[in-house]
């Protein structure tokens, strides 16, 4: 992802680490800025949550305001809707995002539609981090990827940072959102390394990143396919082929103006996912797509996500239904080719 | 010992509470409101036992069956009434209903037609309470059906682990809709599982509004002082149906029905003022009076008030900026 950091490249004082670093110096910054920021979670505080996050914020901000908690997930979200209603601002830590659905109502049904159905009185400035990402050895219930399903739901924000420079930026505009924000997290990204600028950085929400610029297609992605897609472009690049990376960063707000702009000039659209493609990511952008740029484009929005199967446990299972880099290759030059599959 | 004058506002508000639940009955059989009642006839010691007890500062969360408690704690009913009837200038601006409000500017955290989904919300304001040191108090108000929801058990345990600043009043009605409680709870009383959770659990008589403002208020002062949580059973009764339309008879004997009625909270309030000589029957006559001749206003005002436009706007989905707390 060299190439697309040149394009993204942050200002300032830049300092190495990794996307799980960076969204730890996000809830520091901010905890030490604004008393109101508070993190539970399960195995946040004396362990520093399972992917190492939230390391080190009890010996700094003490016990108050780091919290283990039971393995409650609905409790705790629950009770993190009515602290931010009480004026503060808490980071819950959920560990996977299959446990999501055991927290759907609070966020959902009520986080989300808080600030609608009080007529504007009450907002429920939220933020829920979790993991996601289907790989080996996780299986049906630890390697969902959900994302999508959020989308459907109105009055959610939804952030996927990609580099650790946004995982930093992204993190810090959604603690000091109004509005509740679901943070995923990839499995594929936590331990990737890049600059992050120091001090108050943000990266604004609802706003799509060109990873990479390119005249004959758009790869729309976001997560942990963004490095896939970035693969296959330098292998299309040598086959004369050059590809124009969207990495969406935030689900919702979706930043269509970038897509369509770049889908305008290339002229050609995929759509690479981590998750299901019906029903998904992947059927809502190509569905935005065609509906404004119908007439201008030179072959069908082409969309290549996970298979609708649960997410296996064993490698092969895995590969068989993920989107590859060869996947990504193929349908890239059959759709410039304009020949059919 | 509550002195006359503060027992005659709690007697004239558990008017108020019953005078409003009519309107809206016959708002709702006249089709003037939108969705159902749920009325609160029969169970106004609570909330107005509840409420009197609490400083303006503490908040509650409420329920679907929620009129009542936000009466109690300072609602405008002219507001409240525009909301059930899907009028502009409702606390929602009829976008949510009765089942979906709420306004930090009298406390009032929220309420939402999911049985339970509030509980964790007063909770979580107690933890901000507890995080910040600003020592208010939240009342989570829920029903006998709440009671087996999966998070309310959560809930009550983070506030029995972390000694929240929360009182659970549980209005023990008897009826989760249509299914009474002994066919959905395996023990006598739901206080019981207080207990497990790690805080003391009262049964108290929902009826008598003093004994509720007096456990209220003792409760209240213990999560202030940093004791934690306390859970309220007020046994108590609906007089009426689930919703606008149940004659409430179908699962319940009439018998039963006219035995609660005879422990009408308003009624014993009233004649133990009598009794004590502190309360003329002309005097409640005037004070019944006066209150229905306030709903009989805020209704024909809000009668008068404006729809919403039919239109919709994406921007009231997400707040600018953040909506102050209070």
């Amino acid at each position: 992802m060299a190439k697309a950091e040149n394009l993204q490249m942050p200002q300032g004082e830049v300092k190495e680490m990794r996307l799980q670093e960076a969204l730890r110096e996000a809830l520091r910054y901010e905890m030490a800025r604004d008393p109101r920021v508070f993190v539970i979670g399960e195995d946040v505080a004396l362990f520093g949550g399972a992917y190492g996050v939230t390391r080190g914020l009890l010996q700094e901000f003490g016990d108050s305001r780091v919290r283990d908690t039971p393995i409650s997930e609905a409790g705790m979200v629950g009770l993190a809707i009515g602290a931010a209603i009480n004026g503060m601002r808490p980071v819950v830590e959920i560990q996977f995002c299959d446990l999501l659905p055991l927290c759907m109502d609070q966020i959902t049904t009520h986080a989300a539609r808080y600030y609608y159905q009080t007529g504007g009185r009450i907002s429920v400035p939220l933020v829920v981090r979790n993991k996601f990402g289907t790989r080996p050895g996780g299986g049906p219930s630890h390697s969902s990827c959900n994302h999508g399903a959020f989308v459907h739901f109105p009055g959610l924000k939804i952030i996927i940072p990609t580099t650790p420079a946004d995982g930093k930026g992204l993190l810090l505009s959604a603690i000091r959102d109004p509005n509740p924000v679901v943070c995923f997290e990839s499995h594929h990204l936590y331990g990737v390394k890049g600059p992050v600028p120091e001090g108050d950085y943000t990266v604004p929400i609802g706003v799509a990143a060109v990873r990479r610029e390119g005249k004959d297609l758009t790869i729309v992605t976001c997560g942990g396919m963004v490095l896939k897609a970035d693969e296959a472009a330098v292998a299309l690049q040598a086959k004369g082929v050059d590809v124009e990376i969207i990495d969406l960063r935030s689900l919702a707000p979706l930043d269509k103006e970038t897509i369509l702009k770049s889908v305008a000039k290339t002229k050609r659209a995929m759509v690479v996912d981590e998750g299901p493609m019906v029903g998904g990511v992947t059927s809502e952008i190509a569905a935005v797509i065609q509906e404004n740029l119908f007439s201008d484009l030179k072959g069908p929005v082409v969309r290549l996500g996970a298979q609708h199967i649960p997410p296996p446990h064993s490698p092969p299972l895995v590969e068989a239904i993920l989107p590859s880099v060869d996947g990504i290759v193929g349908a890239a030059l059959r759709l410039v080719e304009g020949k059919k599959k | 010992m509550l002195d006359t004058a503060k027992r005659k506002e709690m007697l004239r508000t558990m008017i108020k509470l019953r005078a409003f639940e009519e309107k809206l009955e016959e708002f709702y059989q006249k089709r003037a409101m939108y969705g159902s009642t749920h009325s609160y006839r029969g169970q106004e010691a609570v909330a107005v036992g509840v409420c009197s007890a609490l400083e303006p500062k503490d908040l509650i969360a409420s329920y679907h069956r929620g009129t009542g408690h936000i009466i109690a704690k300072g609602a405008d009913l002219y507001r409240l009434m525009c909301e059930c009837m899907g009028r502009l200038d409702g606390y929602s601006k009829g976008r949510g209903g009765k089942m979906h409000m709420g306004d930090l500017s009298f406390g009032f955290l929220g309420n939402t037609g999911t049985v339970g989904g509030t509980v964790p919300f007063a909770t979580g304001a107690a933890l901000a309470a507890q995080i910040r040191g600003s020592k208010e108090v939240a009342v989570s108000f829920l029903g006998d059906g709440a009671m087996n929801q999966g998070v309310v058990h959560e809930a009550m345990n983070f506030a029995g682990i972390w000694k929240l600043p929360v009182i659970y009043v549980c209005e023990n009605n008897l009826y989760a809709m249509t299914v009474s409680v002994e066919k959905s709870v395996a023990i006598k009383h739901v206080a019981e599982r207080a207990k497990g959770y790690g805080f003391e659990g009262k049964v108290i008589d929902g009826n008598d509004v003093e004994l509720v403002y007096a456990e209220t208020l003792k409760a209240a002062e213990k999560g202030r002082a940093g004791g934690g949580a306390t859970f309220l059973e007020c046994l108590t009764y609906r007089w009426d149906g689930h919703f606008g339309g149940d004659p409430g008879t179908a699962y319940r004997a009439k018998e039963e029905i006219e035995a609660w009625k005879q422990r009408c909270p308003v009624k014993r309030l009233k004649e133990k003022l009598i009794a004590e000589g502190n309360l003329q029957s002309e005097e409640f006559e005037k004070i019944t009076a006066a209150v229905y001749a306030e709903i009989e206003e805020v209704a024909k005002k809000a009668q008068a008030s404006p729809m919403p436009p039919k239109e919709f706007e994406l921007e009231s989905v997400f707040a600018k900026s953040e909506v102050a707390h209070g």
